[in-house]
């Protein structure tokens, strides 16, 4: 475990150093995912001025949940999201073969090596989206639901890296692999709706269990903001859903990993 | 001009897509949770007001979503940008420079070729969503509407399609070009009319986009299918559709002659 950390430790200081040498595109990143949720907030307003509430949620409580939707996808994306994105042409390259050889856990060696310095700062603007919206809602929420926030937005990135993961391994049996890249944005599209909107079907149960999608950032939000949820019960979900999409991807990525031949080099 | 090479083009444009056919039945399949999302809202919204939005009712919001993912795979390249923008860096431009041959010609029979498998791929889960919803399909009466609709649908492909050339184009100059690309299309995506109907917004707002480009490549052709527009509201909205397009096309060819001027035919 110590020595993980101490690789960890070296990867983030090299990768932090290759940021800043290319400054310009950095910010123009930046500038990207502000757009992006600049965009939504005009979403959430154009939809209120035609109702009061979505569901049980009221426009703030929505504005709570797109930040905290985006403090999750930006904490997942600094530290994983290169990383995995680029595990498709590994596979395809043969170059997968050099990160098998490594004295270290395969999966770990994949997912660790790129640091997004600019995804980080987004996740700060999703904190502030949160705070604002909170004082907007009147509520101060006490320490015991801030600590279960912490660690239900935790618990949201195990399972943003765990659907991610699950897709690009897709790759070791289909070459071409974009489409699994756009599948991890199609999925967590839905993330950021209020769950109420889904009914009670079918289509709730797939994507609050199997691929949880639709409880990584409600439940947080609702954790936060909403005193009178039943706490404990949310919780235990998100943990249960997280516990089986990081066992289940893990199991995937070995059972893939032996069928892995290698590029013809 | 010869065409039949430009078609041969075409033709083995739908060979390199075929060999593809995993990428895009997955990525038409993924498509759909989007719109799962659009119809599931509108619906929580509609039960939440017992009313009309700006005229639209439940029936016309989920055809509106239906008629976006398919103008969507129509019109939206998906990966010529890319593609073009490697050609330029990896130094492939020199065999289209050295032959008597077009390259935006090349690369729009290219993307023509895509755009027509690609709705192929995506027509039958598609086909089955509109059969699903049948009772919420409306069509034009007129036979005038629909010719109109198609001109403004084949003006807003040859837009999203000479915007992702000029896009490329900057590979002439910048060495990673996807930072300029991801800026553009978050545009595109919240004011073509992907997520929301664009006369749902406030008036103002609306107002202001109709001089942008970004409705005409997307939403103007629908909103004429559904008869939202008229008279002389359309034919103002088919000039200025017909004006970027002649801006966009422009662009297109001037970034390429530039381009080519300060081409240095990296690792051809």
């Amino acid at each position: 475990m110590k020595r993980y950390l101490e690789i960890y430790g070296i990867m983030l200081r090299n990768s932090v150093i290759r940021e800043m040498s290319f400054k310009a595109n950095f910010l123009l990143w930046m500038a990207v995912e502000l757009l992006w949720f600049l965009g939504q907030i005009i979403f959430i307003e154009v939809l209120f001025q035609y109702v009061d509430r979505i569901g049980d949620w009221t426009k703030w409580e929505v504005v709570l949940l797109v930040g905290t939707h985006q403090l999750i996808g930006q904490i997942f994306q600094a530290f994983f999201y290169v990383n995995v994105a680029n595990i498709p042409e590994l596979v395809r390259t043969g170059k997968l073969d050099f990160m098998l050889l490594l004295p270290m856990d395969s999966q770990f060696a994949v997912s660790t090596r790129q640091f997004g310095m600019d995804n980080l700062i987004n996740a700060l603007v999703g904190v502030g989206i949160v705070i604002f919206a909170l004082a907007r809602m009147h509520v101060s929420p006490g320490v015991g639901q801030v600590l279960m926030y912490l660690v239900a937005v935790g618990l949201g990135v195990a399972v943003h890296y765990s659907i991610m993961l699950a897709l690009v391994t897709l790759s070791f049996w289909i070459v071409r692999a974009q489409g699994l890249v756009f599948g991890y944005y199609n999925l967590f599209n839905i993330a950021r709706y209020p769950d109420s909107i889904f009914g009670k079907g079918v289509f709730r149960f797939v994507f609050s269990w199997i691929i949880p999608v639709i409880v990584v950032a409600n439940i947080p939000a609702r954790l936060l903001g909403r005193a009178l949820d039943p706490a404990p019960e949310l919780l235990a979900h998100l943990a249960g859903a997280a516990v089986l999409a990081v066992a289940l991807s893990r199991a995937f990525w070995h059972f893939a990993l032996r069928r892995y031949s290698s590029a013809s080099s | 001009m010869n065409l039949s090479k430009y078609a041969k083009v075409f033709d083995i444009g739908l060979q390199n897509t075929f060999v593809y056919r995993w990428n895009f039945l997955l990525r038409s399949l993924f498509g759909l949770v989007p719109l799962a999302g659009s119809v599931m809202i509108w619906r929580a919204i509609f039960h939440e007001r017992g009313a009309n939005v700006a005229g639209y009712d439940y029936h016309a919001m989920v055809w509106y979503f239906l008629l976006t993912v398919l103008v969507d795979n129509l019109v939206t390249p998906t990966e010529d940008e890319w593609q073009i923008a490697a050609d330029i860096r990896d130094g492939q431009m020199n065999a289209f420079l050295v032959k008597p041959f077009d390259y935006l010609g090349y690369r729009l029979s290219l993307y023509a070729s895509y755009r027509l498998l690609y709705t192929l791929c995506t027509l039958l889960p598609l086909a089955a969503l509109v059969w699903y919803f049948r009772s919420f399909v409306t069509v034009p009466a007129s036979l005038g509407t629909w010719a109109l609709a198609f001109a403004s649908l084949a003006m807003a492909g040859l837009i999203q399609f000479f915007v992702a050339y000029s896009l490329a184009m900057l590979a002439f100059w910048i060495l990673e070009i996807s930072t300029v690309v991801f800026i553009l299309y978050s545009f595109e995506y919240f004011l073509s009319g992907q997520i929301f109907p664009l006369d749902i917004m406030p008036g103002w707002m609306h107002g202001a986009l109709q001089v942008l480009p970004f409705t005409y490549e997307l939403f103007f052709p629908i909103s004429i299918f559904l008869g939202r527009v008229h008279g002389a509201e359309l034919a103002r909205g088919l000039c200025i559709q017909a004006t970027w397009l002649l801006i966009a096309w422009l662009v297109a060819r001037t970034l390429f002659r530039r381009g080519v001027r300060h081409y240095q035919a990296v690792g051809g």
